[in-house]
């Protein structure tokens, strides 16, 4: 399952360090972060639990850039 | 500009403020002997002012073992300066790489919003009529079928056929047809484009999400996530380079001075060892400040993001950058031939008659073919133009591969091929003109011919010539039509190339054996209008579709749909998207080449800070503007 999720972040190098994060949180088979539409497409594992799986995405792009937001 | 903006300013501002007199009067103060440590408070004001944001987000990501970034990077280099007594430097890189940051950041929101206003199609509401009035609601709660009322000015909300009412609309954001298309009862409309004379009543036949606006809006908002080469490339080598670059500014620091001290070679130039330190740890915290990436980081994706946005205003859809880079080194286009250099739709071109007048002799073959449905006989019996009295005919009789035998008015009438004529004993005479002959025959007599072609689409030939100028090699036709006709149209709108009479696999066949041919970087593209041409369009290195509004299939298997049938938007379309990498190659080469230089310059020890922050910040923003160009596509 495929899912689009607003996002807030100020630079381009943030955006690449919040897909990096997101790909490697679990439950997230592939993400892609497009600093440009600020815009995180995110595609789940089968059987994953959508709301769980992006409060982690959420807290692991915090870690990498906490002057970032994942609009859930 | 945004809250974080105006915030950012306004540090800026004041920390410039104060900090430029204090720059300029600094060594005055030193000489009144004001100690030390007091002019050092003064010129932190302004840095912490300015800078405690990049230093709070480096130590953050220190402590989240993320350290190598571009605020690790700005720090160090200023505290470097700073602990070293050049208080001045260590304020100014951070006030200008503050600049920079705020340049890119508004920079990067006003192309966001510039790209967003050209493709404003997203209806915000919908008329609906009910029984006790009109009412406005919200295009997602419109079902399929209903009656919804459009005033001039509002955009269709979903696409429908029009029961009532006449008026221009405005496709341009669609299209990228700035010319009105005129609509009434009975014809489709479409979500996105603006009603712009009359009061029209629509019955819906889409949902929202399945409506032309949102699958539009979709498809671009997507493309940005599909990235190219070059941005990956990017993000690898910021990935990389970064922590490259600050091992190497500790190499420079450490192995010189220690170099020189066990050696003693070029020690005469210093007045102590102290001094040695102090210049190449220097040397070491400006290397640092050129190295920041943000000038790639940055303009690559917002080139591309230009770009795409530029290119759908022009009603060229690209899916993704990566579709765009390969757009760009396409050198050879396999074309479908109907509905893409020709109409696809039959024409009757040339009369030949010879006892009869050209008018009877159209009557006749209309009549005689009224009850079909046959692409031929509607094509006869919309080049008579006028409506049919099914009275005047009688005893039709269809003999299947020769034509049609009937009485009208009380002649016989037999219409169809050579074989027909020879059946009947009528001697016909052959046509020079290529296409499909119809000949007739009247009472026995043989009465002329009639030539039905597909007509060229008016911009084909410019298109092709376009295309061979912008430096496409290979222009070659794919058809299932003979090769006479195949012949005469390459040879008509100037085709390298042409493959007749194959069948939709050999399509495939064709489309592998030119792939085949293409060596090195050179990319096939395969333009057809989606109807059957699925499998080629995903076959080829980039498929186009298009006229594609409104077939899903196209959309779906293409890689770039064009939402006219314009041919001379493929034309476009690779011009774009040359613009496009030509502007990204430049600003790799151009910010890589600077940073190159100054990074030897300053491990030299030729450049300073100062040199050093501006080239960065310069190099930044002339890409990023550069990048910005990518937007302006329309005169192209």
């Amino acid at each position: 399952m495929k899912k689009s999720y607003k996002i807030d972040v100020d630079c381009a190098a943030c955006a690449e360090k919040m897909e990096v994060a997101a790909k490697e949180t679990e439950g997230v088979k592939d993400a892609t972060v497009s600093y440009m539409t600020l815009k995180m497409k995110v595609e789940f594992e089968d059987g994953a639990d959508v709301d769980t799986v992006m409060k982690n995405v959420r807290e692991n792009c915090k870690k990498v850039e906490d002057d970032c937001e994942v609009f859930i | 500009m945004n809250k974080k903006q105006k915030n950012l300013l306004i540090r800026i501002i004041i920390a410039a403020v104060f900090f430029v007199p204090l720059y300029l009067i600094s060594e005055e103060f030193i000489e009144t002997g004001l100690p030390n440590w007091a002019v050092f408070i003064l010129f932190l004001i302004p840095y912490l002012l300015v800078g405690y944001d990049i230093l709070r987000k480096a130590f953050k990501g220190i402590m989240n073992k993320q350290v190598f970034d571009e605020n690790f990077l700005m720090t160090v280099a200023t505290v470097g300066a700073i602990v070293l007594g050049e208080y001045g430097e260590g304020v100014a890189v951070m006030l200008l790489y503050q600049i920079g940051e705020l340049f890119q950041s508004y920079a990067v929101g006003k192309s966001r919003r510039n790209i967003s206003e050209l493709m404003d199609i997203r209806p915000d509401y919908a008329n609906i009529e009910t029984e006790d009035g009109i009412e406005k609601v919200d295009p997602d709660e419109v079902e399929v079928g209903s009656i919804i009322v459009i005033q001039p000015g509002e955009k269709v909300p979903l696409d429908g056929e029009i029961v009532e009412g006449n008026s221009a609309l405005n496709t341009s954001a669609l299209t990228g047809e700035s010319k009105p298309q005129d609509v009434a009862a009975g014809d489709q409309v479409l979500s996105g484009s603006i009603n712009m004379t009359g009061v029209l009543k629509v019955r819906t036949t889409t949902e929202f999400d399945e409506s032309t606006a949102s699958k539009i809006l979709d498809l671009v908002e997507n493309a940005a996530s599909r990235k190219s080469k070059s941005e990956n490339f990017i993000s690898k080598f910021a990935r990389y380079y970064t922590p490259l670059v600050c091992y190497a500014a500790l190499a420079l620091a450490l192995i010189p001075p220690i170099f020189m001290m066990i050696t003693k070679v070029g020690m005469a130039g210093y007045a102590s060892t102290g001094a040695v330190w102090r210049d190449w740890v220097l040397r070491a915290c400006t290397f640092l400040v050129i190295s920041c990436p943000c000038a790639v980081v940055i303009s690559i994706p917002l080139s591309f993001f230009a770009g795409l946005g530029g290119a759908s205003n022009q009603g060229v859809l690209v899916k993704g950058s990566n579709y765009l880079e390969t757009l760009s080194e396409v050198k050879t286009i396999a074309f479908d031939k109907t509905g893409t250099i020709t109409k696809g739709n039959f024409a009757v071109t040339a009369v030949h008659h010879s006892p009869l007048d050209e008018k009877k002799l159209l009557e006749y073959a209309a009549l005689a073919e009224y009850n079909s449905s046959h692409p031929i006989s509607l094509s006869l019996k919309q080049a008579y133009g006028k409506k049919i009295d099914p009275a005047r005919v009688k005893d039709v009789q269809e003999i299947s591969g020769h034509g049609i035998t009937a009485k009208v008015d009380d002649h016989d009438v037999a219409i169809g091929n050579e074989k027909l004529m020879k059946k009947i004993g009528v001697e016909s005479h052959p046509c020079h003109h290529v296409g499909t002959i119809i000949h007739v025959a009247v009472d026995n007599i043989y009465c002329g011919h009639i030539v039905i072609s597909d007509e060229l689409k008016e911009h084909s030939k410019e298109a092709m010539a376009e295309l061979k100028k912008a430096g496409v090699e290979k222009l070659v036709m794919l058809t299932g039509d003979a090769k006479s006709v195949a012949e005469k149209v390459a040879a008509e709108v100037g085709l390298t190339d042409f493959r007749a009479e194959l069948l939709p696999a050999d399509k495939v066949t064709a489309v592998e054996e030119l792939l085949k041919e293409c060596t090195g970087s050179r990319r096939l593209a395969f333009v057809g209008d989606g109807i059957n041409d699925a499998p080629v369009l995903s076959r080829a290195d980039i498929g186009i579709a298009m006229g594609a509004l409104g077939s899903d299939a196209a959309i779906e298997a293409a890689d770039v749909v064009l939402m006219d049938d314009d041919p001379m938007k493929i034309a476009k379309a690779i011009k774009i998207s040359r613009k496009c990498l030509r502007i990204v190659k430049q600003n790799i080469a151009f910010a890589l080449g600077v940073k190159v230089l100054c990074l030897i310059l300053a491990a030299v020890g030729v450049a300073n800070m100062w040199v050093a922050i501006i080239a960065d910040v310069g190099v930044m923003i002339l890409a990023v503007l550069n990048a910005i160009r990518c937007l302006f596509v329309k005169n192209l």
